[in-house]
Order: C-alpha cells, then sequence, then structure tokens
C-alpha cells in the first residue's frame, strides 16, 4: 500500500500558472527546444529510418534482455570492473553505501543520473555522513535550492537566469543582481572544482551501456561525468536494465538520435566512454531493476522501456509546457513520467494519466516511436478496473453510460425547451460546468435541438 | 449512395445548425442521408475517461443503428477518431467492425470519397483561421504534422476551403498545437485546458482573421468560451458551413 497522497497534477499546474511571466518563459524556451529538433530532424533525411531502426534495436534488445545484460556483465567483469545487481532501489542504495564505507568515502561527488533520483539516494547517503555534491549544472541549482529535477535533460529549466542568480547568491554569496550565463557558470566552477578535487568517489548514470564491450556511454555538454568518472579513484556507474544496447554499431544509431531529439544538436560535447577503472582505482556498475523487469511483463506499457531519455516528449507536450515539470510529483515526468510512474506506486500516481488532452504530439517526436498517448489513454483504463478514478468523476460517467444507451432518456435530457444549465448533457466535459466556467464562459444551449429541428422540418411521418 | 449521418451530442444540442448545414450539404452533392433517429452518442466522454466498461451500451447503441450503411459520416474529427479507432468498448464482432470500418470524418468524405471539386454556392468573403484538431492531425491523418518534418505537405480542411469564392485563409504559429480542448481535460485540468485556448487564441490573432473555422466543434466550443470571456470579436464558424453557402 502506498503511503504516499495521490499527486493532483491539475491543482499543482494551477499554481504553477499563476504566475504567468513564469509560465511563458518556460512554454517559450520548451518550445524553442521543439523548433530546434525539427530543424535538427530536418537536415537528416533518414530521419524516419533512424527511428524506426532506434525503435527495433531497443524492441529486439528487451526482448533478449537477459541475455545481453549476462554479455554485458561478462564483459565489464573482463575489463576489470565489479558488476552488482541491484533488485530495487534499496538495495541499489545499499550496495552503494557499502561500496563507499569500503574505501572509507565521505565525499560523493555525482553527475545527473535520473536513476539515482528514482532511488532517492541523496537523501539515503546523506543519513549515512556521506556528503553528495552534484556537478552538473542544472542538478547542482535544484540541489542548492532543495529541488528535484523540473526536466530529465535540464533539471533547472525551469528557472530563470535571475532565480538561478538569487539561489547562488543564497549558497555562495555571489551578486544577486547579476544573471549573466558567464558569470553564473563561472561562480559554479568555482564553487565546485574544489569539491570535486577532493572527492573521495564519483558517480555517473549512464545513457547506454553496450553488451559487446562492458562500455558504459555518457552524452553530456559539461564534460562533468567525465570530471565525476576520471578524477576520484573510486568510480560507480548506476545503470538501469533497460540502458542496454547490444554492439556500438547500434549505439551509432542512438547517438545520432539523441541529441538531436533533445535540442536539436547534431550531438553533445561530450560523448564518453567508459569502459575500465583507471590503474590505480576501482570501477563499479551497478545493474538496477527497480520495477523493470515487471514492467517488461506489462503487456500494453513494456515498450516505455525503450525510452533513451532524451525529453522530446515533454518539451512538445501543450500540458508539460504549462504545467511545469515538478507539478508531476514524479521523477520521471511529462508524457513519459505519466506512463511509468504508474508502474512505481499506482495509487500515489492515479491521476498523472488524466493530465493529457492525448493530442499525440509525443508520439510523434519520440525518437524510438514509444505510443506515448495510446499508452496514456491505457493507463486510463487501468485506472478505471483497478478503481482508482475518484468517486464523483467515476459517477458522472457511470450517469452518461445510462443516458446515452437511452434515447427516451437521452432526449428528455436535452430537450431544448426543458434545457436549463442544470441539466445540460455536461457529460461531454464530465458533469462540470463550475470548473469548466472558471476561466471559460459556458456554451449557451440553441432555442432548439439539432433532433427537435429534423422530427419538425424532415421526419416522414 | 446512402449515408448515415451522426450528429454529435454537443452538436445536437449547442450547435444544431452545423448538423443543418452538414445534412444540407451533403444533399446539395447528391448524397441521400439518413439520420438514424434514436441516435444519441458514440461513446467517447466515457471511454475517454477510462471508463470504457460505462460506454459498452452506449456504443452497442451506435453499432446497432448504424451497422447497415456503407458509410458512416460524422461532422466531427474526434468522434470519428473514437469510433473508427478506439471503438472496442462493444464485444468484437462484424458489425462492430463494420461500423470502424465504414465511419468517415465529414471532410474525408467530401474530399475522399466524394472527391469535390467545388462548392459552387459557396461565398466567404472574410479572413479565416483554419483550425485543425488533434484528432482530424494526429488521429486521423487529414493533413501532414508539424513533428513529421519529412513528409510531403498535404491538409485535407485546406484544400476544400480554397474552393470557397473569396476566402482568405490565413497562418499563424505554432499551427498543429493543441487548443486545450480534450474533453473531460477541459474540466478536470481546467487551468491549463484554459490556458492553451487562451494562447491558441493569442497566436491566431496575431495573423487577425475574423472567423476562426474549424471541423471539429468541440474545439470551437472550447475556443469560444475562452474568446468570450476574453471579450475577442473573433467569430466561430464550422466548415460545413462555410462549404454549405453561408456568407457570414
Ligand atoms: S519517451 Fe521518447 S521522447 Fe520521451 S524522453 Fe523517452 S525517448 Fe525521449
Amino acid at each position: 500500500m502506498s503511503v504516499h497522497p495521490v499527486v493532483d497534477q491539475a491543482s499543482n499546474a494551477a499554481r504553477f500558472l499563476a504566475d504567468r511571466s513564469r509560465e511563458e518563459y518556460f512554454d517559450t524556451l520548451m518550445w524553442s527546444l521543439r523548433e530546434a529538433r525539427d530543424r535538427s530532424a530536418s537536415e537528416v533525411p533518414e530521419w524516419e529510418q533512424l527511428r524506426d531502426l532506434g525503435s527495433a534495436i531497443k524492441e529486439h534488445t528487451l526482448s533478449h534482455l537477459a541475455d545481453y545484460l549476462e554479455q554485458f556483465e561478462a564483459s565489464a567483469k573482463r575489463n576489470g570492473v565489479e558488476v552488482h545487481w541491484a533488485h530495487d532501489a534499496h538495495e541499489h542504495n545499499q550496495i552503494v553505501a557499502e561500496i563507499l564505507s569500503r574505501h572509507g568515502a565521505k565525499q560523493l561527488i555525482k553527475s545527473k543520473s535520473m536513476l539515482t533520483e528514482e532511488c532517492d539516494m541523496r537523501r539515503y547517503l546523506e543519513n549515512r555522513g556521506v556528503t553528495v555534491t552534484e556537478t552538473d549544472l542544472g542538478e547542482r541549482i535544484q540541489q542548492l535550492d532543495d529541488e528535484p529535477p523540473a526536466h530529465i535533460v535540464g533539471p533547472a529549466w525551469q528557472k530563470s537566469p535571475e532565480d538561478v542568480a538569487r539561489v547562488f547568491a543564497k549558497a555562495y554569496g555571489s551578486d544577486p543582481n547579476n544573471a549573466a550565463p558567464v558569470y553564473l557558470a563561472h561562480e559554479m566552477r568555482v564553487h565546485t572544482r574544489a569539491l570535486i578535487e577532493k572527492a573521495d568517489a564519483g558517480m555517473t548514470g549512464a545513457n547506454f551501456a553496450v553488451a559487446e564491450t562492458g562500455t558504459v556511454v555518457t552524452a553530456t555538454n559539461e564534460g562533468n561525468a567525465d570530471l565525476s568518472g576520471n578524477v576520484p579513484r573510486l568510480r560507480i556507474c548506476s545503470v538501469g536494465i533497460e540502458k542496454i544496447v547490444p554492439t556500438h554499431r547500434d549505439l551509432a544509431v542512438f547517438i545520432r538520435l539523441l541529441s538531436r531529439s533533445a535540442v536539436g544538436m547534431p550531438i553533445t560535447q561530450y560523448t564518453s566512454h567508459f569502459r575500465a577503472p583507471r590503474r590505480d582505482g576501482e570501477m563499479h556498475i551497478i545493474l538496477v531493476d527497480n520495477g523493470r523487469s515487471e514492467r517488461l511483463g506489462m503487456e500494453k506499457f513494456w515498450q516505455s522501456l525503450k525510452c533513451i531519455r532524451c525529453g522530446a516528449c515533454m518539451n512538445t507536450c501543450p500540458v508539460y509546457r504549462r504545467s511545469g515539470g515538478l507539478s508531476y510529483g514524479s521523477t520521471y515526468m511529462g508524457p513519459i513520467g505519466i506512463i511509468m510512474m504508474p508502474t512505481f506506486d499506482i495509487r500515489r500516481f492515479s491521476e498523472l494519466p488524466f493530465s493529457s488532452t492525448l493530442n499525440g504530439s509525443c508520439s510523434n517526436v519520440c525518437p524510438v516511436k514509444i505510443n506515448i498517448h495510446e499508452q496514456i489513454y491505457a493507463w486510463r483504463e487501468v485506472m478505471d478496473e483497478k478503481h482508482q478514478i475518484k468517486l464523483a468523476k467515476k459517477s458522472a460517467m457511470v450517469a452518461a453510460g445510462e443516458v446515452l444507451s437511452h434515447p427516451e432518456l437521452y432526449r428528455i435530457v436535452t430537450a431544448a425547451g426543458e434545457t436549463t444549465l442544470k441539466r445540460l448533457p455536461r457529460f461531454a466535459i464530465y458533469n462540470d460546468f463550475n470548473a469548466w466556467g472558471k476561466h471559460r464562459e459556458t456554451p449557451l444551449p440553441a432555442g432548439q435541438t439539432f433532433h427537435e429541428w429534423y422530427k419538425a422540418n424532415r421526419r416522414k411521418a | 449512395m446512402r449515408v448515415g449521418l451522426v450528429v454529435p451530442c454537443y452538436i445536437d444540442v449547442f450547435y444544431p445548425e452545423v448538423g443543418i448545414a452538414a445534412l444540407e450539404l451533403l444533399e446539395r452533392l447528391g448524397v441521400e442521408v439518413d439520420y438514424p433517429f434514436d441516435q444519441t452518442c458514440c461513446g467517447q466522454p466515457m471511454a475517454n475517461s477510462g471508463c470504457e466498461a460505462d460506454s459498452r451500451a452506449t456504443e452497442e447503441h451506435f453499432i446497432g443503428l448504424f451497422s447497415r450503411f456503407e458509410y458512416i459520416v460524422i461532422p466531427s474529427g474526434s468522434c470519428t477518431h473514437h469510433v473508427r479507432n478506439k471503438f472496442i468498448a462493444a464485444p468484437p464482432g462484424p458489425e462492430r467492425d463494420q461500423v470502424s470500418k465504414h465511419v468517415y470524418d465529414l471532410i474525408e468524405f467530401l474530399h475522399d470519397v466524394l472527391k469535390v471539386n467545388e462548392f459552387p454556392w459557396s461565398e466567404f468573403p472574410h479572413k479565416v483561421a483554419l483550425h485543425n484538431s488533434c484528432s482530424a492531425v494526429r488521429g486521423l491523418h487529414m493533413a501532414s504534422m508539424s513533428e513529421r518534418v519529412h513528409d510531403p505537405y498535404f491538409n485535407k480542411p485546406k484544400a476544400l476551403l480554397e474552393k470557397v469564392k473569396g476566402i482568405e485563409l490565413v497562418d499563424f504559429p505554432r499551427h498543429d498545437e493543441c487548443c486545450g480542448f480534450g474533453g473531460t481535460f477541459s474540466a478536470t485540468e481546467e487551468a491549463v485546458s484554459a490556458r492553451m485556448g487562451y494562447d491558441k487564441l493569442g497566436f491566431i490573432q496575431r495573423s487577425q482573421p475574423e472567423y476562426i473555422v474549424s471541423s471539429d466543434m468541440s474545439c470551437l466550443m472550447h475556443l469560444q468560451g475562452c474568446g468570450r470571456r476574453l471579450g475577442t470579436e473573433v467569430k466561430f464558424r464550422h466548415i460545413a458551413q462555410l462549404l454549405n453557402g453561408d456568407h457570414a
């Protein structure tokens, strides 16, 4: 049973929207990424074939996942890497803590990893006396402001440069009125370089893990994954088991898709391949399940495991852009969050599938062709089957189903002479013109329904 | 050619003139139109809310009335998309398949089946912005999609509107971004829904059209509600009204 309250994305979004300038800033920024993605995709004539190929490689890999995982483990071990398997978030955090304590490591630097967010690792380690420092600019901003990421690619994109200047001023004593990106980046560097140099251990996530060679690959723009991975002697890398690709040839397909989809650039500044520990060090890879195997067995939802975390579905999502990433109350947000989060906690995230207009733009931009909006629709049905739909809405739907399957009833309810605002067929928008009317005028019923017109003018006696 | 006409529930109650325009237009084009008198709804409102079981009886009722038609025509992309692609609440069978296979949005029927070349009776000497619904674009592929940058351009509703005398069609930014209606979404997520509607109107009004026209009245119902709240002057028409010869 879930101990967390149901996330009320709609109310969270309404709060985000209350600050018009912030909402407009975020929407404009996100839409510019969508436009950059379009331009970048249009420069690759074989773009749609690449998406087909990316999807096919992922489907193949996921349907032979056990074999590729074992191959990966064997390859990594040959490279001198210690491989661990974590069944869930707790086991993952325990393994990390155990490795760190074995080395007496107290200072951990980390480059962005959504998986460690998913595992809530930072809190776990900090409770055990380990200081965790994010080295990714966006992630560090969120850490200093004590907020989770608002976007899987740019964790702090919801903040304006002015916001960042305020956060840094508080944490670092820098000039709160200087929001120039160069100045802010400099402040960040000055304050984290020292921590990087004296860190006991470094940690990264992985964008891909190549089975044939045991390589883990990170794609970043700041190069901080390389610092986290190479500066300390002890390196830990957490990898979700769905990140496996069979070969480097396969990897090439995803490298071409990833950055173009994410931010409209042909490639990230750094595509780093980590294969073995440094000569005087240790390297650990933790392969994490945390619900993935279970999802792999879900007929309607396993395809969400193809995700390469580019964020394109979020950038194009008109609801995400106007809700902000924090409104989802979850590690993964936007369209991909909606279809993944209920597998972690169905009750807590039972409302998320309704935070969508089912417009389908997400599925069209997804570089690995996940049928995102169809899965959102399918999750709604699951919520009904599992009795996770709010009583008011459910009762309205039962009543609507009753009226709409009985023409006599339907005519009574819709008869123009009888129609008052109270008796309108509100079912079309779930019986709730009060909510509708907050920011919109309600439609006015016509003097005569089409049905009545037809009866009066056309019906043959 | 015999056609079964579906008049969606919200058109029946709020916009009967759209049902009348669709009926008259088909008749002008020489089609024999049946309006099954006992029709109610396609079941979408319930199914769209996850309550598929509650839409079963309504969908069965729909199948009972419409499975005898060779062509089922609906002046609504979202209802057509539901009946064609998401019509699974009723038990599977030849009659259900028949309905899903033979359903057409009015625009598809005019453009692809009748292949209408002209609407000689039509004239609309106004500046018009065309809004295509997400169901029409991404569900029924009635127009090329902005995300699919390599697909050849096409736009069926626009191709038909271009045959209307005197019309001036204007473009606007983010032309196929969702307007924010989304069925029950418009009530359950009213703040975001309205914001999307305001934004859509904002983008459209940059080119100062007199009319916003769509083949989906539900989008227009939402945009009209937003427009009236904002006090905007722009007017709303269903595409059937223009093609049927309304001059204003
Ligand atoms: S679901 Fe697709 S578009 Fe969204 S983040 Fe994953 S790969 Fe990118």
